[in-house]
């Protein structure tokens, strides 16, 4: 009996073994989207460069849930609360204390990976669907915790707090759009770089042992409770960063604005961009934050409907998500490359 | 010499004629982005998905009135494209589609986006842009501050006003009151409720005995209703949206709590809240409006309410009469064709807020009689009149004069 509801909570389904290699892109690839996100800001408008600013803050929130998932197997649908409190934590600190906004988002770091950390304690008892509902909890307590009067003071309460944007530094004629484009853009390259050298690290292969047995992992000598909760603790900080971002996006945090939709949005564009593959981390941020749009443009008053279809094409037709899709036009590449 | 006086006529006649269409071009015709000779563009954000899409029926009112203004030779010869986007009531989508409409699709104005939470997140941004945030659908106090945020406008009765009507009211009548209020815990909850205490002014802590929260996400507010009952007021302040408004009201009379109710207007529409309440358990109840109940027989032969039937039946056959989104949104609809009718061929953005913030006495078919709508360059509250009614049978009887409150931001 026991073995059987065993068997059912450490099955962790769409996680499968993904070999280190496969989890980043070649350098090649890696080079030309690259060289793409640095030109494509100079030849858009200021619209669109807040769009491409939009997708690297919830790509970066989204490798953060890769890396809880994809990395060491654990579910989180609360990365929400997260993400709030890093937003809230660099609004506070620029509006109420005057600080600068680059200084803000290590802070924001900090205290979300300090949070993750603390709740990845509990969350040790609990795994699969289990632990995804707990942190579902946490995603659904957090915009109230955040209206309490309590807080008020600091949070705006349920008015939210209005955040400046920052003009360009040293003079540089360069729109702020413009400039938290690029400055986002290198926070995202280094926390990239580093995600996928902490994968490739001891850590990332306790990580890995932890997700594909996790007895097997403890009788290799890896210390599980450890590295479990330090998953929780590096996926809440990059998810702070890049809630300390959007608010300066966004230049607004309210409760509304970290809601659960948000913590499963995330997840899907981890399903969407493929578990586990850190890339697709930004074609999963580009699914919600661009179909939506889209399906809003087939029809207004069925764009749920309309997200829902093109969802479930994605789901059934690339199980594997963006992954999947690099993997055949891989292949079909080195096909005509051997012609 | 005949021949000369006529050429000379004739000429004289095309230099005049020549002047006045020149400077007819020139000094009257001006216009920014979004407009043109044959069109306007009006941008709108609603919540069509989400916790709040109930409301998307405004926007889709909207469309519908535009299609009839458009088929009827438009504004001044200019069809309104109204182009609309869904927000899902989440303020960073606010923002996002906010800037879609001001830097792609290069709207004129953005009229009545939605709820206060996306509209101060795309506050400073249509401000900064010097781009009008026209008659903004919250009754949030905060929006009438023209020296603050000089491109935005608010338009319904604030929340704080209208609370402190009640207040006033009771100081009057019941000044030794019990008063037990119950609040939804967001940011419309708590402007009631703030409104309500200045009302109350020193008063408040020793009349109000219980506040109680509930969150919008509860399936039903019973036990709260039972605590305020055994708290032993004896006026009740019922800060609810609808279903919470129409359960309260049945829960009263279900345990024998029989306070002086007062019903916020949000929830004070007969066919979504009186009449599944029951008629007989609301009895009695005080609340106040500014609009016309369509589900209120008592305006069954009314102008203006026969002239919003006809336009549903044309341009919006499947429209849900009985809900009042449909009567606010028909209504600001109107007051926006008002504005752009009295930009006349001046259609720049500044020319837009100035309009907007001198309409005198405009009466519209929606509005009870006597609320008109009134704004100066130091008044950006557009409509702030409301009439305290109590229910009596099944349906609502206005008493006492209108009411005006102003609460500046």
């Amino acid at each position: 009996m026991s073995a059987a509801a065993e068997d059912v909570v450490t099955e962790a389904p769409a996680v499968e073994a993904v070999p280190k290699r496969a989890m980043t892109l070649g350098l090649g690839t890696s080079l030309v989207v690259l060289a793409a996100l640095v030109l494509a800001p100079l030849f858009v408008k200021n619209f669109i460069i807040f769009q491409m600013t939009m997708l690297l803050i919830y790509g970066l929130a989204v490798l953060a849930l890769n890396i809880l998932t994809g990395g060491s197997g654990q579910f989180s649908l609360g990365q929400s609360a997260f993400y709030a409190v890093g937003a809230y934590t660099s609004a506070i600190l620029m509006e109420h204390f005057g600080m600068n906004y680059a200084l803000t988002l290590p802070i924001a770091g900090i205290i979300c990976f300090g949070f993750g950390f603390v709740f990845g304690q509990p969350a040790l008892r609990l795994s699969g669907v289990y632990l995804a509902l707990a942190t579902f909890a946490l995603a659904v307590a957090m915009p109230q915790l955040l209206k309490l009067n309590f807080f008020e003071h600091w949070t705006g309460g349920v008015q939210g707090l209005v955040v400046t944007k920052p003009d360009a530094p040293f003079g540089l004629s360069m729109s702020q759009d413009m400039w938290l484009y690029y400055f986002t853009l290198v926070i995202a390259i280094g926390i990239y770089i580093a995600s996928v050298n902490l994968l490739k690290s001891r850590s990332g292969r306790a990580f890995m042992a932890i997700r594909d047995n996790e007895i097997a992992a403890s009788a290799m000598g890896v210390d599980v409770a450890l590295y479990k909760t330090l998953a929780f603790g590096v996926s809440a900080g990059i998810t702070g960063v890049a809630g300390g971002l959007g608010a300066i996006a966004v230049q607004f945090v309210a409760p509304d604005s970290y809601t659960i939709t948000l913590a499963i949005s995330l997840f899907l564009g981890m399903v969407v961009g493929g578990v586990g593959w850190l890339p697709g981390s930004i074609v999963g941020s580009a699914f919600i934050i661009f179909v939506p749009n889209m399906a809003e443009h087939i029809s207004k008053g069925l764009s749920g409907a309309v997200f829902g279809v093109l969802l479930f094409l994605v789901i059934f037709l690339v199980p594997h998500g963006a992954r999947q899709v690099a993997i055949v036009a891989q292949q079909m590449l080195g096909k005509l490359t051997k012609r | 010499m005949l021949v000369t006086h006529l050429r000379l006529g004739a000429f004289s006649a095309a230099l005049a004629v020549l002047a006045a269409s020149s400077s007819g071009a020139l000094a009257q015709k001006k216009y920014d982005t979004g407009a043109s000779d044959t069109e306007i563009k009006v941008g709108n954000i609603m919540p069509y998905s989400g916790p709040a899409s109930a409301y998307g029926v405004i926007g889709k009112t909207q469309d519908a009135y535009f299609k009839k203004i458009n088929a009827e030779g438009g504004i001044n010869g200019r069809k309104i494209n109204f182009i609309s986007y869904d927000d899902a009531y989440s303020p960073p989508k606010t923002v996002e589609q906010a800037r879609k409409l001001v830097e792609s699709d290069e709207v004129l104005v953005v009229f009545n986006p939605l709820g206060t939470p996306p509209n101060t997140a795309i506050q400073k941004y249509l401000n900064s842009k010097k781009v009008p945030q026209l008659f903004v659908a919250t009754g949030a106090t905060k929006w009438n501050d023209p020296k603050e945020f000089p491109w935005t406008i608010g338009w319904q009765p604030n929340y704080q006003s209208e609370s402190q009507i009640y207040a006033k009211y009771i100081l009057k009548n019941n000044p030794n009151a019990k008063i037990g209020i119950l609040y939804q815990n967001d940011d419309y909850g708590k402007d009631y409720l703030k409104g309500f205490k200045d009302g109350l002014g020193a008063k408040a802590a020793s009349m109000i005995v219980l506040e109680e929260s509930y969150e919008v996400s509860q399936p039903t507010i019973d036990s709260h209703i039972v605590k305020l009952k055994s708290s032993g007021a004896d006026v009740f302040f019922n800060i609810t949206t609808p279903k919470f408004a129409a359960q309260a009201i049945k829960k009263n009379s279900e345990i024998g709590w029989k306070p002086l109710h007062f019903l916020n207007n949000v929830s004070s529409s007969i066919g979504s809240v009186m009449k599944p309440a029951g008629f007989e358990n609301g009895q009695d109840i005080i609340s106040s409006n500014y609009l016309k109940d369509p589900t209120d027989g008592q305006w069954k032969s009314d102008a203006g309410m026969k002239a919003w039937n006809e336009f549903l039946d044309k341009y919006y056959p499947e429209a849900n009469r009985a809900d009042l989104s449909v009567m606010y949104a028909y209504t600001v609809a109107q007051g926006l064709v008002h504005v752009l009718k009295a930009c006349g061929d001046d259609l720049t953005r500044a020319n837009v807020m100035k309009q907007a913030a001198s309409i005198k006495d405009l009466e519209l078919g929606g509005l009870l009689p006597g609320v008109k709508v009134n704004t100066s360059a130091t008044d950006f509250a557009p409509i702030s009149q409301l009439q305290l009614m109590r229910f009596k049978g099944d349906t609502w009887e206005r008493f006492g004069e209108i009411l005006s409150g102003d609460v500046g931001g």
